[in-house]
């Protein structure tokens, strides 16, 4: 459990080779989707607000991206005078890189046999890789909090301790939500996860933790995710003040094209983390032909149905506030991400336990939220009966002193 | 409001993947313009070729960015170009800074300038953008000149005369049944827009003609001089 | 020389070692010597992945991870938080110290306690007591010998320590609440405006001075 077949065994210039050229591959593959990602995120919202979208660049305008790209490379370069040089320059690649690492403990095929090597199709497969992907994205937060503060003026600054802020307080969410997940898994790696979710209950129904786990974790999951990406609904940084641009603001050109790369990366590597511990990764029948193709084929579909779930999003909920996105990272998430851990945790000592749990929690809930009901009117008759009093002294404000 | 409200947004924009789309493939496809668009100006003559405008730079005045330059200059006696004393001797609009408001053509008190649909004239020097007289008067057929940067299309220039008002300026607001515009060179009257009709033969005679022109068409007809 | 190079490549655990103690010194240099406030963090983010792949080269991959997550990703993202939003980015000026002779007494203790280290580590440390023993076979036992430990010999410590985080949590809780103002009150006592700014100096930070003066009449929570 949580060894790379690879390595056993002596370290030879095959296995290197071989390590080369899967990091090679992983690198070329995320880049060219995430150029058909944005391709596809603009058509689809295209398709979805009733119009058509980029389609001059290239056959239905796929290499829209690319002109974009190339737009930007030609972009003058400005670097604000009061920013602070080396961490500006350093920003984007700070969100950049914590992208790309994520994605190289993402399983997405089975194991292929290359010369004799039994390679699996991931790029690494360490023993705690999804803590891995956890700090990886906290490591992301840097680039968001640097680039506001090394851009020397009040609206980055501002615009991007926010977008950390959101940031910080949903991975506690996700991690909690992880915490589950691990906890029916037994094992931190990847490629474990992805194997306790092998099988089906009747036939037909997939072992996924999405079904074993209840929905909750998964829709939490789906949440946090969502907003530590800043997407849209959670897209307050980037686009309420897109007036000004929020964190990106002094950013011009490749550096600009650098967070937008990110992001996007981003997406498309959060969406695959969600199929591998909520979908069972490439887990699927296999039908006709080469045996090791299908894993690929089954990873790409769940992973296509997350990044449709996020244009949908877009499309189709409105943005939400600084304090209303707050008030559901701390106040509902991390207490029901919480509440739910107890509770496969209980289920796992035994299912009586489990229920009892349960039946404690719809309590201690509803007393829970009984309190907070009378909190709020008993804060709110003060406020008044405050108010009140303060009306007739307005007229000794001068007599008194 | 119930918990699954939310996912009737999801509902919709699903729905909408299968609807047609509405965006028309500029440029190759292009939408019908509206009847009273605003676009490139022309100046406007009567049937027997006397230009319209009086050089009284009411249009000048009037321009909120400044972009009309008029000076009038005296009609000779014997070879008048307008129907009056004065005629717009220089007449220059600039295109660059002109905002298309039309304020011009409500200030105008004799039909003179008038716009047509035409807004791609997309010129390439600033000397090209200074629209002369020569370049604004509409030639015989009372149709406007066209520069060689200049896309016309079907339409574009119909009804350039006689802009329709909304106010006459005898105050009457109830333009029921009458016509309210001059003939125009080439063209004719215009037709009745929607809402309203037309009781007189008006292409005989125009009761509220600003002049009443004793010849019809010299230009075409007798193959007369024209300015 | 060439047979030492040699020995050092065929030995990656030694590479991995000394390029991570390397990074781990340097961040650990600049942490110190940078005048930004903001540089100085940096380095210790540095410092801290450097200590994460000496983890992973101990075979304690949960540490490292947990390492990164907590530290690197938590509590200097805080630091950062704090420095951006006082203002306290720009460089601060060295040449006046208020202690006398501050350099070279820190000079002095830093020497003393390099030997204590060595000597100490070089008799007791080295081999000395760990904190969970067990066969670490394959890496998840990482998690699961931690467990086991925290859970049952160092009970206490972690009770106390989760004691200790609600504590902040609760602390932080109540100090940013919103007062409401009894305006009755509030108008018969005299308003004593903060007015000992002159007599400190500027190089204090002034905190505000909340609850000093009127603190049972004005304020009610």
């Amino acid at each position: 459990m949580g060894q790379d077949p690879l390595f056993l065994g002596h370290i030879s210039i095959g296995v290197v080779l071989i390590v080369i050229v899967k990091v090679l591959v992983a690198f070329v593959a995320l880049m060219v989707s995430v150029m058909l990602m944005i391709w596809f995120e603009r058509k689809l919202i295209s398709d979805m607000q009733n119009r058509i979208g980029p389609n001059r660049a290239g056959p239905f305008g796929i290499l829209q991206t690319l002109a974009d790209g190339i737009k930007l490379f030609f972009k003058e370069d400005l670097i604000p005078d009061r920013s602070e040089r080396f961490v500006f320059k350093l920003a984007p690649y700070l969100t950049l890189v914590p992208a790309f690492l994520i994605f190289t403990v993402v399983p997405i095929g089975g194991v292929v046999h290359i010369f004799g090597h039994t390679v699996e199709l991931q790029v690494a497969d360490p023993p705690m890789g999804i803590l891995f992907v956890l700090a990886m994205s906290s490591v992301a937060v840097y680039g968001t909090m640097l680039a506001g503060w090394s851009s020397g003026s009040k609206y980055p600054l501002i615009g991007s301790v926010r977008a950390s802020a959101q940031m910080i307080s949903y991975e506690a969410a996700m991690g909690l939500t992880v915490a589950t997940v691990v906890l029916v898994t037994g094992s931190l790696g990847t490629r474990d996860i992805v194997a306790a979710q092998a099988g089906s209950y009747f036939g037909f129904i997939p072992k996924w933790n999405l079904i074993r786990l209840g929905v909750v974790p998964f829709i939490i999951f789906l949440i946090a995710v969502t907003a530590e990406l800043n997407r849209p609904p959670f897209d307050l940084t980037e686009a309420e003040q897109e007036l000004v641009g929020g964190f990106h603001t002094e950013y011009s050109s490749i550096r600009f094209a650098l967070f937008f790369l990110a992001e996007f990366m981003n997406t498309i590597t959060m969406s695959a983390v969600i199929v591998t511990l909520f979908l069972g990764g490439p887990n699927g029948p296999i039908l006709f032909g080469p045996s090791f193709i299908w894993p690929i084929i089954w990873f790409l579909l769940k992973t296509g149905v997350f990044l449709f779930a996020y244009v949908w999003f877009r499309a189709a909920l409105p943005r939400l506030r600084y304090d209303q996105l707050m008030d559901l990272g701390w106040k509902v998430l991390i207490p029901i991400s919480l509440a739910w851990l107890l509770l496969v945790g209980a289920m796992q000592i035994s299912k009586v336990y489990g229920f009892v749990l349960f039946a404690v929690f719809i309590v201690a809930g509803g007393a829970l939220l009984r309190a907070v009901a009378v909190g709020k009117e008993s804060n709110e008759v003060d406020i008044v009966t405050t108010f009140r009093q303060e009306s007739p002294r307005r007229g000794s404000l001068g007599g008194d002193q | 409001m119930g918990v699954f409200d939310g996912f009737k947004g999801f509902k919709v924009t699903f729905k909408q993947i299968s609807e047609p789309r509405v965006t028309k493939q500029y440029p190759e496809e292009k939408r019908p313009k509206p009847q009273r668009f605003h676009g490139r100006h022309v100046l406007n003559r009567y049937e027997d070729g006397m230009e319209k405008c009086i050089g009284c730079e009411l249009c000048a005045g009037v321009c909120p960015v400044g972009c009309i330059y008029v000076r009038g200059a005296d009609n000779s006696l014997d070879d008048p170009v307008s129907p009056g004393e004065r005629y717009g001797f220089v007449y220059e609009i600039n295109y660059l800074r002109c905002i298309h408001c039309d304020l011009c053509v409500e200030a105008c008190p004799t039909e003179a300038i008038t716009e047509s649909k035409l807004f791609e004239f997309s010129f390439t020097s600033r000397d090209d953008a200074i629209y002369t007289k020569s370049e604004l008067v509409v030639d015989d057929d009372g149709t406007p000149r066209k520069m060689p940067w200049e896309d016309w299309h079907e339409g574009d220039e119909l009804a350039t005369s006689g802009w329709m008002r909304a106010t006459s300026p005898s105050g009457d607001n109830d333009f029921e049944g009458v016509v309210h515009w001059s003939n125009e060179l080439g063209f004719g009257t215009r037709d009745p827009e929607n809402g309203q009709s037309v009781d007189e033969r008006v292409d005989v005679e125009n009761p509220f003609s600003i002049r009443v022109v004793k010849a019809d068409r010299i230009s075409r007809q007798s193959g007369g001089k024209v300015r | 020389m060439g047979s030492l190079l040699l020995g050092v490549i065929a030995k990656p655990d030694l590479i991995v070692f000394l390029a991570a103690a390397l990074v781990v010194v340097a961040g650990g240099i600049g942490v110190i010597s940078y005048r930004n406030p903001v540089h100085s963090a940096l380095s210790l983010v540095m410092t801290m992945f450097g200590i994460a792949t000496l983890f992973i080269e101990q075979n304690a991959q949960f540490l490292a991870a947990v390492q990164i997550i907590v530290y690197a990703g938590a509590i200097v993202v805080l630091f950062l938080f704090v420095i951006m939003l006082l203002g306290v980015d720009r460089a601060e000026v060295f040449s006046r110290e208020r202690i006398r002779a501050q350099r070279p007494l820190a000079a002095v203790a830093g020497v003393v306690t390099l030997g204590e280290i060595l000597i100490l580590g070089h008799a007791t440390w080295a081999t000395g007591a760990k904190a969970a023993t067990g066969p670490v076979g394959n890496s998840s036992d990482n998690v699961f010998k931690i467990a086991q430990v925290v859970f049952s010999t160092y009970l206490l410590p972690f009770e106390a320590t989760a004691i200790l985080l609600v504590i902040a949590v609760l602390s932080a809780v109540y100090l940013s609440k919103r007062v409401v103002v009894n305006v009755d009150e509030a108008l018969e006592a005299p308003l004593e405006v903060a007015s000992s700014s002159d007599e400190e100096s500027f190089d204090e930070v002034t905190t505000p001075k909340t609850s000093s003066e009127n603190d049972d009449e004005v304020y009610e929570v």
